[in-house]
């Protein structure tokens, strides 16, 4: 087991890097008042910043690559994949009877 | 909220973190693999794993390894691949008022794309609550380290993991999330100016700028797309 003093310095510089990132939007929203038209951008950065994550795989990597993802968004559309299987537990038992078994706070 | 009904939040965000954690194993063991290849030790990997927690820019940062590695290029890499969680930690910050005070910071600290996207999904399904964020983001948290140490300690044993197709997992994820958050036709636009900004972004700067410019374009088209109803009150 070593430890590179300059291995150690580049591994600090990229966590205050990513920090930085992490802890600056939250900043931002909680040391400046939002415009409407600002809250209507943020409103879209769910899909804007996963979208421009998967372009160069889904358009730049090759014809399988592309295929493959338009297959999965097929899909996705057809079958309402990961998410709703992985929340449907927790959505039936919001829209019925959980209540009871998990009080408001 | 009650111990139960926190208990029940941590294991609903353990549940739908789950089929990424089993994803995340493999791409964590090739980390560390590769982190050893490269010439870090296992401790070191293992650091930037607990340290810097960002799968994308410990990729990029073991592209750009060099001996002895440069902080300044790699942090200033790292900045530009995770540039993206100022947006993420921007719009989920006031999903997240279940966090008091420093603690929505702390929860800020194990943001990733992963727990994020599942958060986000759960916001239009119903209520996001401090329980279902910890369990997704530390269960995240927990896998990835435990798989860089796994592949640190595998060493280069584990050969190239492309060719069975598990690094399509995340993608194939994301875009499955991604249709989620369809809401008609604005949405086909916001998805089109951040797909054709991050492609010509992709092929003409090198780089991870590509998608803070698709992320960026997306946001312009729904601030300034409909002037009537961004002048509305949100």
């Amino acid at each position: 087991m070593t430890l590179d003093p300059n291995t150690l310095l580049t591994i600090l510089a990229m966590m205050a890097a990513t920090v930085a990132t992490r802890l600056g939007g939250l900043l931002l929203v909680t040391h400046f008042t939002l415009t409407p038209r600002l809250k209507k951008a943020l409103g879209v950065v769910p899909p804007a910043v996963l979208m421009a994550v998967v372009t160069p795989t889904a358009l730049a990597s090759g014809p399988a690559e592309t295929t493959a993802c338009a297959i999965t968004a097929i899909a996705a559309l057809r079958f309402s994949l990961l998410p709703a299987a992985a929340l449907r537990p927790w959505r039936c038992c919001a829209e019925s009877d959980c209540k009871k078994i998990l009080p408001k706070s | 909220m009650s111990i139960s009904g926190k208990g029940a939040e941590f294991s609903a965000g353990l549940r739908v973190a789950a089929p990424l954690l089993v994803a995340m194993v493999p791409i964590g063991v090739v980390f560390g693999a590769v982190a050893i290849g490269k010439g870090l030790s296992p401790l070191e990997a293992s650091l930037m794993s607990l340290l810097v927690f960002a799968g994308g820019s410990q990729f990029v940062a073991m592209d750009l390894w060099t001996h002895p590695a440069s902080w300044s290029a790699l942090g200033f890499a790292a900045l530009l691949v995770n540039l993206r969680h100022v947006l993420m930690s921007a719009s989920i910050a006031g999903k997240l008022d279940d966090f008091r005070g420093w603690r929505k910071y702390a929860a800020m600290l194990v943001l990733t794309d992963e727990s994020w996207a599942l958060s986000e999904f759960r916001v239009i399904a119903g209520r996001l609550t401090a329980g279902f964020f910890t369990g997704a983001a530390l269960s995240i948290y927990l896998v990835w380290n435990l798989a860089t140490l796994a592949g640190a300690l595998l060493g280069s044993v584990v050969g190239d993991m492309s060719v069975i197709g598990l690094d399509f997992a995340f993608p194939a994820v994301f875009i499955v999330l991604l249709m989620g958050f369809w809401k008609g036709r604005e949405t086909g636009f916001v998805l089109l100016a951040s797909a054709a900004a991050a492609c010509l972004t992709h092929a003409l700067v090198p780089g991870a700028w590509y998608i803070a410019a698709g992320a960026l374009a997306g946001l312009a088209v729904a601030a300034f797309g409909h002037e009537e109803q961004a002048e509305q009150p949100a």
